[in-house]
C-alpha cells in the first residue's frame, strides 16, 4: 500500500514537473510576440517581424511539447486518482472542462493559423490570431488556478453522506479569495521565463558578435518585461499570494518560514538554515528580526503561529522539502529583482549592450527561473498535504484502489523514459533553431 | 438532463473518432502506401495544420466525461490504466512524428519519424477500437470472485490480456478475440476514412492509387462488420433491445450503411470529397448504433453482484450538470466559429503548404 501510493505520488509530480516546464515559457513568450509583432505592425519595422516569426518558431516547439505532456495530466486524474476524481469530478472537472472547451480549442486552432497563415491573412490579422493564441494560453493558466485553488481552499461545494462533494455555488469557483493573487504570481512567474530566456539569447547573439541587431531587440524586450514581471511576481502579487496561506493554512505558513517556536515581540526572517526535525531547530541560521511579522502583517511586533501551536497530524507532511522549496523561490525571485533593476539601469543609460559582464550574467541566467517557478509549485503543492482537498480530504483516501505498485511502478517508468528521450529531442531543436537564429541567410 | 449530457459526450467523441480519425488514417497510409518523399509530403501537409486542434476534441470529451459522469471517469480509467497508458505514449510519439520529422534535414532522422509516426498511427486505431469493444463487452466491476465483489463497486482492472483470450472468461483481457475483431473494423475503417482525406486535400500522385485501394478495404470491412455484428451478438444478447423498441433509432445503422455501401462507388465519384462523407457516414452511423444500443448504461458489469454503470448512477448533481450547460453551449459555439475560421483560411488542397519546414 505505501509503495503504491508513492509510486502514484511520483509519477504525478515527474509528469507534473516535466510538463510546467513548457507553459511557463509558452504564457509569456505569447504576451512577448504579440509585443514584436505590434511594434513591427506600428513601426513597419521588419526587424521586429522577423523577430516575432523567430520566437513563434520556439514557441511552436514548446508548444508541441506542452501539449503531448499536458495529455497525461489530464488521465492521469482518471487513471490514478480514481476516487479524488470520482468524490470529487462535479467541481474539479467542471474547470477542467471549461479549460478543453474555452482555451484548448482557441489555441490550437488559432496557432495553426499563426504559423501558416501570415500570406493568407495579412499583417493584421495574423497579430489578431497571435493575440488569440495568447488569450488560449493565459485562459488555460486561469482555468487550471481555478481547479488549484479549489483544492487549497475549496468553496462553493457540499459534502454528501457518502463522501461525495457536489458543486452547489458555480460562481464561488471565480470568487475564491485563492484564486486571483496565485494566478497574477504564477503569470508574472511566466512571464520571468520568458523575458529571461529572450534576454539570454540576445546576450549570446550579442556577445557573439552575429545577429547583433536582433541580440539587441531581443536585450531591450527581454530586460523591460523582466524588470516589470520581476518586481510584479514579488509584490504585490507573491504578497497577497503569501497572505492567503497566513489566513488559510497557517501551518504551513510557518514550516515554509521555518519558525518553529511562535516568538514573542515579533517573527524574524529567515535566509539561511537547514531545518533539524528531531530537535525542531534550524541549524546555523541566519536571520534578520522582526522583518517577517511587518511583511506579514505592517507591525513590527505581530505575533506569527509556529508549528508549536498546531497538531502534528495538521503539519505539512514534508517540512524540510516545503520550506526548501520556499527559500529557493523567494531567494532566486530576489536576485531576478537585482539583476533586472541592474540591466535596466545600464538599458536606459544606453550602455547595456557594452557591459559585456552583464550579458554574461543575463546569458547565464536561463535555467534560474526554471528552478523557481518549479519551486514556487512545490511551495504551494507540498504546502497542501497531507490533504488532496485543504483539511477535507487526505491524499491517502484519493489514490486508485485497484491500480497495483507494479503496474505503477511500469508507467513510471515508462514515463521517466519517454520524457528524457523528448527533454534531449527539444534541447537539441531548441539550440538548432537559436543557432541558426533569425536571418539564415547570414549565417556560415 | 443525464441524457442530455449522454448526448453531448456522443457527440463529442463521434466529432473526435471523425477528425482525428482521418489523421490515424493518414497515418496508415504514410506508414503502408505512400513510398516517396513527395508522397509522404503530401500526406504530412493534408493533415499538418488540424491535427492538433483534432486532438483536442478528445481532451475536451475527457474534460465534459470527468466532471459530468465522475465515477465512470474514475472507474474506467483506473480500470483502463494499461491501455490508456499505453495510448498516451502513441499520442506523443503520433505527435513527435509529425512535428519532428521537418525540423532537421537529414533522410534517417525523417524515416525514424516518419516511422514512429506511421507505426503509433496504426497502433492507436488499433487500440482505439480495442477500447470501444471492452465498453461494449462490459467488465467484471468491482472485481467479483465467486459471488463475492474484492473491491468497492465501481472499480476493478484489466491486464493486457487473459492466457485464453477469452471474452466471456471470468478473469478478462483487454485483448481478446471479440475486442480484436473491433479493433481491426477500427484499422481498416480510418484507414479508408484517412486515404478519403489526402484524396480530398492533395494532387499527389498517391491518389491515383488510393482509389482502388478503399475500394479493395471497403470489401474486407463488410465482411468485416457483418462478421462483429454476429460476435457481438453471440458476446452480449440483449445488446440489441433499445433498436428493437425505439424504431427510429434505426437511423443510425442506415447512416452507416449508406455510407458503407455508397463507398463502393468511389471509382465513379466526380467530387473528391464525397468518399470523405461517406467514410464519416459510416463512423457516425456505426459509434451512433453503439450508443443507441448501450443507453443509458456508460460500462455494462459482467457480473450479477456489482450494478452497470449508467447515466443515472454515475453523473454528477442536477446543479452542477445545469450550470455546465450554460458555459458549455457558449463554449460550443465558440469552437464552431474557430473551426469554419479555420476551414476558410486553410480550405482546398494544401499541397504548397510547407508543413514542418519552419
Amino acid at each position: 500500500m505505501e509503495d503504491m501510493i508513492l509510486y502514484h505520488r511520483l509519477q504525478f509530480a515527474f509528469t507534473i514537473t516535466f510538463h510546467y516546464l513548457f507553459p511557463q515559457l509558452t504564457m509569456g513568450l505569447s504576451l512577448m510576440i504579440v509585443y514584436f509583432k505590434w511594434i513591427s505592425i506600428r513601426t513597419k519595422n521588419e526587424h521586429y517581424n522577423d523577430a516575432a516569426k523567430f520566437w513563434m518558431k520556439i514557441f511552436a516547439l514548446n508548444f508541441a511539447m506542452g501539449v503531448v505532456t499536458g495529455i497525461p495530466m489530464e488521465f492521469q486524474f482518471g487513471t490514478n486518482w480514481a476516487k479524488f476524481s470520482a468524490l470529487t469530478g462535479g467541481i474539479v472537472g467542471q474547470t477542467l472542462a471549461m479549460e478543453g472547451m474555452f482555451s484548448f480549442f482557441l489555441e490550437s486552432s488559432f496557432l495553426g493559423m499563426f504559423i501558416f497563415g501570415e500570406k493568407l491573412l495579412g499583417q493584421k490579422l495574423h497579430f489578431v490570431t497571435g493575440v488569440m493564441v495568447f488569450l488560449g494560453s493565459w485562459a488555460s493558466g486561469y482555468l487550471i488556478i481555478a481547479t488549484h485553488s479549489w483544492m487549497q481552499h475549496p468553496v462553493g461545494y457540499e459534502i454528501l453522506e457518502n463522501g461525495t462533494f457536489v458543486l452547489t455555488n458555480f460562481s464561488a469557483l471565480f470568487k475564491n479569495p485563492w484564486l486571483l493573487p496565485s494566478y497574477l504570481h504564477n503569470q508574472a512567474g511566466s512571464l520571468i521565463t520568458s523575458s529571461f530566456f529572450v534576454s539570454a539569447v540576445g546576450a549570446f547573439y550579442v556577445l557573439s558578435n552575429r545577429q547583433k541587431h536582433f541580440g539587441q531587440i531581443f536585450l531591450k524586450a527581454g530586460v523591460i518585461f523582466g524588470c516589470i514581471a520581476s518586481v510584479v511576481v514579488a509584490f504585490p502579487t507573491g504578497d497577497l499570494a503569501a497572505k492567503n496561506v497566513v489566513n488559510y493554512q497557517p501551518a504551513t505558513f510557518a514550516a515554509m518560514e521555518g519558525i518553529f517556536e511562535t516568538e514573542d515581540g515579533g517573527a524574524e526572517i529567515v535566509l539561511i538554515g537547514q531545518p533539524d526535525m528531531v530537535n525542531k531547530k534550524l541549524d546555523n541560521k541566519i536571520a534578520v528580526p522582526n522583518i517577517l511579522s511587518f511583511l506579514t502583517y505592517q507591525r513590527w511586533d505581530a505575533q506569527i503561529k509556529g508549528l508549536n501551536e498546531f497538531d502534528e497530524h495538521q503539519h505539512p507532511t514534508n517540512i524540510p522539502g516545503l520550506y526548501f522549496a520556499y527559500h529557493i523561490m523567494a531567494g532566486l525571485g530576489t536576485v531576478f529583482i537585482a539583476i533586472m533593476l541592474v540591466a535596466a539601469f545600464l538599458l536606459f543609460r544606453k550602455k547595456l549592450y557594452d557591459s559585456n559582464w552583464m550579458l554574461w550574467i543575463l546569458m547565464f541566467m536561463i535555467p534560474f527561473p526554471y528552478i523557481a517557478n518549479t519551486a514556487g509549485w512545490y511551495t504551494a503543492e507540498l504546502g497542501r498535504q497531507p490533504w488532496l482537498v485543504y483539511n477535507l480530504m487526505r491524499m491517502t483516501s484519493g489514490v486508485s484502489p485497484t491500480v497495483s505498485s507494479g503496474n505503477t511502478l511500469f508507467t513510471l517508468l515508462g514515463f521517466v523514459g519517454l520524457y528524457l528521450m523528448l527533454g534531449l529531442l527539444f534541447l537539441l531543436l531548441v539550440l538548432k533553431i537559436i543557432r541558426r537564429g533569425p536571418e539564415p541567410l547570414l549565417t556560415p | 438532463m443525464e441524457t442530455l449530457w449522454f448526448i453531448i459526450l456522443v457527440v463529442m467523441l463521434a466529432t473526435y473518432i471523425v477528425l482525428d480519425g482521418y489523421d490515424f488514417g493518414a497515418g496508415i497510409v504514410h506508414f503502408l502506401v505512400a513510398n516517396n518523399e513527395a508522397e509522404r509530403k503530401a500526406v504530412t501537409n493534408a493533415i499538418g495544420p488540424f491535427w492538433d486542434a483534432n486532438e483536442v476534441w478528445l481532451i475536451a470529451a475527457g474534460g465534459v466525461l470527468f466532471f459530468a459522469f465522475p465515477t465512470l471517469y474514475a472507474s474506467s480509467f483506473s480500470g483502463f490504466y494499461l491501455p490508456l497508458m499505453l495510448v498516451l505514449w502513441l499520442l506523443i510519439f503520433r505527435a513527435v512524428g509529425l512535428e519532428l520529422r521537418g525540423q532537421v534535414h537529414n533522410r534517417l532522422w525523417e524515416r525514424l519519424w516518419d516511422r514512429a509516426f506511421g507505426m503509433a498511427s496504426l497502433l492507436l486505431a488499433l487500440f482505439f477500437g480495442a477500447a470501444l469493444g471492452n465498453v461494449v463487452r462490459g467488465v467484471n466491476l468491482g472485481v467479483v470472485e465467486n459471488g463475492v465483489a474484492q473491491q468497492e463497486a465501481p472499480y476493478f482492472f484489466l491486464p493486457l490480456w487473459n492466457p485464453t483470450f477469452d471474452p466471456l472468461a471470468e478473469h478478462q483481457g483487454i485483448i481478446d478475440w471479440f475486442t480484436l475483431v473491433l479493433g481491426l473494423v477500427s484499422v481498416i475503417t480510418l484507414t479508408i476514412h484517412g486515404a478519403n482525406w489526402i484524396i480530398l486535400k492533395s494532387n499527389s500522385t498517391i491518389n491515383r492509387r488510393l482509389r482502388p485501394l478503399i475500394f479493395k478495404l471497403n470489401g474486407v470491412l463488410l465482411f468485416l462488420v457483418l462478421l462483429s455484428a454476429a460476435l457481438w451478438y453471440y458476446v452480449k444478447p440483449i445488446a440489441f433491445t433499445n433498436l428493437e423498441e425505439h424504431f427510429w433509432l434505426w437511423i443510425f445503422p442506415i447512416i452507416g450503411l449508406t455510407g458503407l455501401i455508397g463507398q463502393f462507388n468511389i471509382k465513379r465519384f466526380k467530387r473528391d470529397g464525397t468518399g470523405f462523407v461517406c467514410s464519416s457516414l459510416f463512423i457516425v452511423g456505426s459509434f451512433g448504433t453503439t450508443a443507441a444500443s448501450m443507453y443509458p448504461v456508460l460500462l455494462p458489469s459482467t457480473n450479477s453482484v456489482s450494478p452497470s454503470l449508467t447515466i443515472y448512477n454515475a453523473s454528477a448533481n442536477e446543479y452542477g450538470l445545469t450550470v455546465g450547460l450554460v458555459w458549455f453551449i457558449i463554449a460550443a459555439v465558440l469552437v464552431i466559429v474557430y473551426f469554419i475560421i479555420q476551414f476558410r483560411v486553410f480550405k482546398g488542397k494544401l499541397d504548397e503548404l510547407d508543413y514542418g519546414g519552419h
